[in-house]
């Protein structure tokens, strides 16, 4: 159903590959210099008030709030980011050359990994507050949604219809104006839609931000996910199955107060001019929309934000630069790129000078070593997943009965912080002695296999009825039906499941790869581990080497694997 | 209503647009036009598809800025966009999350319209083009004509001086097309709506004939006016009117005589860069084929007229110049002051079998179109007998367009494809001689 729209904002385009070259360093390099700063500022912080979880259950509400807010504010500064990003990116030629690249190497960036240098550098920007680390775990979110809003915000600016867009100049739109009644209510649909990915995503780092042990420092903020690393070390299966429990209430609550109403209100600015067969429905939106109360209570705020759309906001006239003058155009791009191209050189060079400091070449072999192991354990689970839900999920599919119930599930699902359930798989790989390199893997899919399922039943729901009738007519059956038929007819959607799941499974292998219970540490061989061992020994040349590693691993599978992949299913294997 | 003492509303002079070809040099789309528009006029931009009639309205709107020449609109020089102009599009270009009236009132919410009366003036339009009872609708609950209406509605509500319209009525299915035009025609005789003149673009002939006061008609490649005729027949008019289909007639004739000339031009020349260059529509063998076959047949055996072909077929002049245009290419039928007659290889064509048709495609092809001659060529030359679609693409585009070169040889594929003179491979963007076995 909607399934594409995900990776349509993030894949479709094919990046001018060799901005990457500056792109990479350039983002690596800042985090380089935020790790520098945290480095120096690793002086105990007596003053941050410690606020004691307790594992009493009447606490789990406040908690839940607590968590809830925290994505909240995150969803707020993502936005945000997304509007001026995006709108940068999409109306300046120079900026999108690199905001771009930069979009595209961000959204390949292990977010758990960094949490280490934000925190410090949040709680040095707000000293002997917890709002220091507060701001740490909303970043940390933050990072986890921005950048595929931001992508599609961009990518919506560059489709809009060329026929709306002269109507808003033929009719003296201001930019104010034009950006508020064309540009940011096409780009809705598509827009909410990646929010409610993002928030998916970001339930996984909330419940792994909120409890962070950076060297002999523990920041502990009250929430689900402190409430839950608290359970893990008294070893309290019960007060998991509590915090699981208010988990689910916390989604159910968000996805049917919050966006089955965005989305179901955000159907109006599709911007396909025939009606939705089935057009997506919402008893909170109705029950809003039908209040008389709210209209009333409503109305100053729209007769506010019809003013504040009236508004022209004068264009500030520049005066004609006397720089063009003497600087053609192709001179001031050059000048642009070297500029740009400086700054990627400096990064880099930073980033070396950082890790060389105290690490040498084996570091490097180390690290790539336990890469490529992450690696195997990722494409592993990918095809086990796939060759599980793959088939389930078009089995569902076909069956509209079935998906109608079973798709909420599987997205519910895939929105559920797998990470909660990871206690209990420790517990059952202590009591039965089991391999940690094999045994730990399932973890990092566990949160993530859900996508693919979702996305294949959506394919499947959506594969042409008379396709289905053909095969039926010449009884093509077996085999030949799974080939002929039904997988290049779901390739796309798969392929969209796929990347999210893959993408996901590296950041998890941060997580998962390492895992306590109480006193009870599993460790599997792998560059997540490598990089959470560093994160609680506070050493940030190996934390900064081993996300620098896995950026590349995870950059170059999207480059020379999934992409390919996509281009190819869009290219041959599109239905409509 | 309208005489030449009317005062001048809007003056283009000299007005050239062209734009940068991807191997350097430019492509001229519009060449040297001039236009005036006086109050109580209508006129009509009437051409091809790529006579740039759409890119003249666009520079007259303001939209875009000519390459050369310039536009006096009520007496002022065009810079940017101009007020008191509205324009009505061929796609309605409707907000989609905004109702009929919000979509109405777009216009002057931009201007900044006072709230009382902006909603005033926008019940009027509403209430005048027909759409009372609709205001709360989205776009997407009503019809194509009632799209259209609002568009035609949130145009005239900020009374422009000229309404520009662009193919307005060209999305729309036949019967709603009329109805639009005849209450438009109504509402303009009667002198309702609040603008003083219409310049409106068009391919459809009897669409100009029976809506304006003039009429330019506009030749292809570079974008020129070929012709200004003067609609003298009275309002209302009739299609079925003698003068009326008189008056079809010619502007038939004046199309395909220009058409003609330009034919001839480029067969004259061999396979040169101009050659191999020259657009080729894309048009199907099976379109080439049906329209042979209707002229061949009864009452027409083999000579026919082109406006009773267009009626016959139901197909707009615009749909059926580019099929007579490749037919005469190829050398099956010839184009002369409105008719279309078969040539010998023509009445051959249509008589063969399958494979015989093929044959007979093949050859003509390969005489007288020179990229799938040239395209053999290359072919034929290399050991392999392959060749990359990257290699033909960077040499068109030494003549032309990026967009043009891909349409050519779009085309010259689906030819090639049939006539089996070649074949292409699309997973490996590949031409080559052999046929997979």
């Amino acid at each position: 159903m909607r399934g594409p729209l995900v990776v349509s904002t993030r894949l479709s385009r094919v990046t001018p590959n060799r901005w990457d070259v500056v792109a990479v360093p350039l983002v690596l390099g800042v985090l380089a210099v935020i790790a520098v700063g945290a480095h120096q500022v690793a002086a105990p912080l007596e003053v941050l008030q410690k606020t004691p979880v307790s594992l009493d259950v009447g606490n789990l509400p406040d908690y839940a709030l607590r968590t809830t807010l925290r994505m909240l504010a995150a969803l707020a500064a993502s936005l945000f980011f997304t509007l001026v990003y995006g709108a940068l990116a999409a109306k300046s030629r120079r900026a999108e050359l690199i905001l771009i690249p930069i979009l595209d190497v961000l959204q390949s960036v292990p977010i758990l990994g960094f949490i280490s240098f934000t925190i410090v550098m949040f709680i040095r920007m707000f000293p002997g507050s917890t709002l220091g680390p507060e701001s740490a775990a909303v970043f940390a979110i933050f990072t986890s949604q921005a950048w595929n809003m931001a992508f599609s915000f961009y990518q919506s600016l560059r489709t809009i219809p060329k026929d709306l867009d002269e109507a808003c100049r033929g009719f003296h739109l201001s930019a104010w104006q034009r950006f508020w009644r064309l540009e940011v209510p096409f780009a809705m649909p598509g827009l909410i839609w990646n929010m409610m990915m993002s928030m998916s995503g970001g339930w996984f780092f909330v419940v792994a931000s909120e409890a962070i042990s950076v060297g002999d420092q523990t920041y502990t903020l009250p929430g689900i996910g402190s409430y839950v690393a608290l359970a893990i070390a008294d070893k309290d299966l019960g007060a998991v199955g509590w915090a699981v429990l208010a988990m689910l209430v916390v989604i159910v609550a968000y996805d049917q107060l919050l966006f089955r109403p965005l989305v179901a209100w955000a159907e109006k600015f599709r911007f396909e001019q025939t009606a939705a067969q089935i057009a997506p429905k919402s008893w909170v939106l109705d029950l809003l929309q039908r209040s008389r109360f709210i209209e009333l209570a409503l109305s100053p705020a729209g007769s506010l934000i019809r003013q504040a759309r009236r508004f022209r906001l004068p264009a500030p006239k520049l005066p004609a630069m006397p720089v063009q003058r003497w600087l053609s155009p192709a001179l001031t791009d050059w000048l642009w790129y070297a500029g740009v191209a400086a700054i990627g050189l400096y990064g880099a060079w930073r980033l070396f000078d950082f890790i060389r400091a105290s690490l040498g070449f084996s570091d490097l072999v180390q690290a790539l070593e336990l890469g490529l192991i992450t690696l195997v354990r990722v494409l592993i689970l990918i095809a086990l997943a796939s060759a599980i839900w793959v088939p389930v999920g078009v089995w569902i599919g076909l069956r509209p009965k079935i998906a109608q119930w079973a798709q909420p599930i599987a997205q519910f699902l895939a929105a559920f912080p797998a990470n909660l359930l990871f206690p209990v798989a420790v517990v059952v790989i202590v009591r039965f002695d089991l391999n940690t390199d094999i045994w730990l893997s399932p973890l990092m899919i566990l949160g993530t296999q859900w996508y693919i399922l979702f996305n294949v039943i959506a394919g499947a729901t959506a594969f042409p009825n008379d396709l289905k009738e053909v095969a039926a007519n010449f009884d093509m059956r077996g085999w030949k039906w799974w080939t002929r038929v039904i997988l290049p007819g779901i390739f796309p959607y798969y392929i969209t499941g796929a990347i999210t799941a893959s993408g996901g499974s590296w950041n998890a292998s941060i997580v998962t790869e390492i895992v306590a219970w109480g006193s009870t540490t599993l460790r599997a061989h792998g560059l997540g581990a490598y990089i959470a061992q560093a994160t609680t020994a506070g050493d940030y040349p190996r934390i900064m080497l081993g996300i620098a590693v896995m950026s590349g691993f995870v950059i170059l599978l999207n480059r020379g694997f999934w992409r390919r992949l996509y281009v190819l299913s869009e290219r041959r294997l599109r239905l409509d | 209503m309208m005489s030449t003492t009317s005062p001048l509303l809007l003056q283009a002079k000299s007005v050239c647009q062209a734009f940068p070809k991807a191997g350097g040099g430019e492509v001229v789309v519009l060449e040297n036009v001039d236009l005036s528009l006086r109050q109580g006029e209508v006129v009509s931009l009437l051409g091809r598809s790529g006579s740039g009639k759409s890119t003249l309205l666009r520079i007259v709107s303001g939209l875009i800025k000519p390459t050369s020449g310039g536009v006096v609109v009520n007496g002022q020089p065009v810079q940017g966009c101009v007020r008191g102009v509205a324009m009505v599009f061929q796609s309605f270009a409707l907000f989609p999350w905004l109702t009929v009236l919000e979509n109405v009132e777009f216009g002057l919410e931009a201007l900044g319209v006072p709230e009382t009366e902006m909603r005033h003036r926008a019940l009027a339009a509403i209430d005048l083009i027909g759409l009372d009872g609709y205001e709360s609708a989205y776009p997407k609950e009503i019809s194509g004509g009632m799209r259209q209406r609002v568009g035609f509605a949130r145009a005239i509500v900020v009374h422009p001086n000229i309404l520009l319209m662009d193919e307005p009525f060209s999305a729309l299915d036949v019967l709603t097309a009329e109805t639009l035009r005849t209450d438009f025609l109504e509402l303009w005789a009667e002198g309702k709506m609040p603008i003083k003149s219409v310049l409106m673009v068009t391919h459809n002939i009897e669409e100009a004939v029976l809506m304006s006061d003039r009429i330019l008609v506009f030749s292809s490649n570079p974008g020129r006016v070929a012709s200004e005729i003067r609609v003298d027949i009275p309002q209302p008019r009739s299609r079925l009117d003698p003068s009326f289909r008189a008056l079809v007639d010619r502007i038939y004739g004046v199309m395909t005589q220009k058409s003609a000339g330009q034919a001839r031009e480029t067969l004259g020349g061999h396979i040169s860069g101009a050659g191999i260059a020259m657009i080729m529509p894309r048009v199907s063998s099976n379109q080439l084929a049906g329209l042979m076959e209707a002229v061949a047949g009864p009452p027409y055996n083999g000579k026919a007229d082109l406006p009773a072909i267009a009626t016959l077929l139901q197909m707009d002049a615009d749909d059926l110049f580019p099929i007579a245009e490749v037919l005469q290419l190829l050398h099956f039928a010839e184009l002369a002051e409105g008719d279309i007659r078969l040539t010998d290889i023509g009445r051959r064509f249509v008589d063969a079998e399958i494979d015989a048709r093929k044959r007979l495609f093949a050859e003509c092809s390969l005489a007288h179109v020179p990229l799938i001659a040239h395209i053999k060529r290359v072919l034929d030359e290399r050991p392999s007998h392959r060749a990359p679609f990257s290699r033909f693409l960077e040499e068109l585009e030494d003549h032309t367009t990026e967009e043009h070169a891909r349409q050519n040889l779009r085309a010259a594929i689906g030819w090639g494809r049939y006539g089996e003179i070649f074949s292409y491979d699309d997973d490996g963007d590949s031409f080559s001689l052999e046929n997979p076995t």
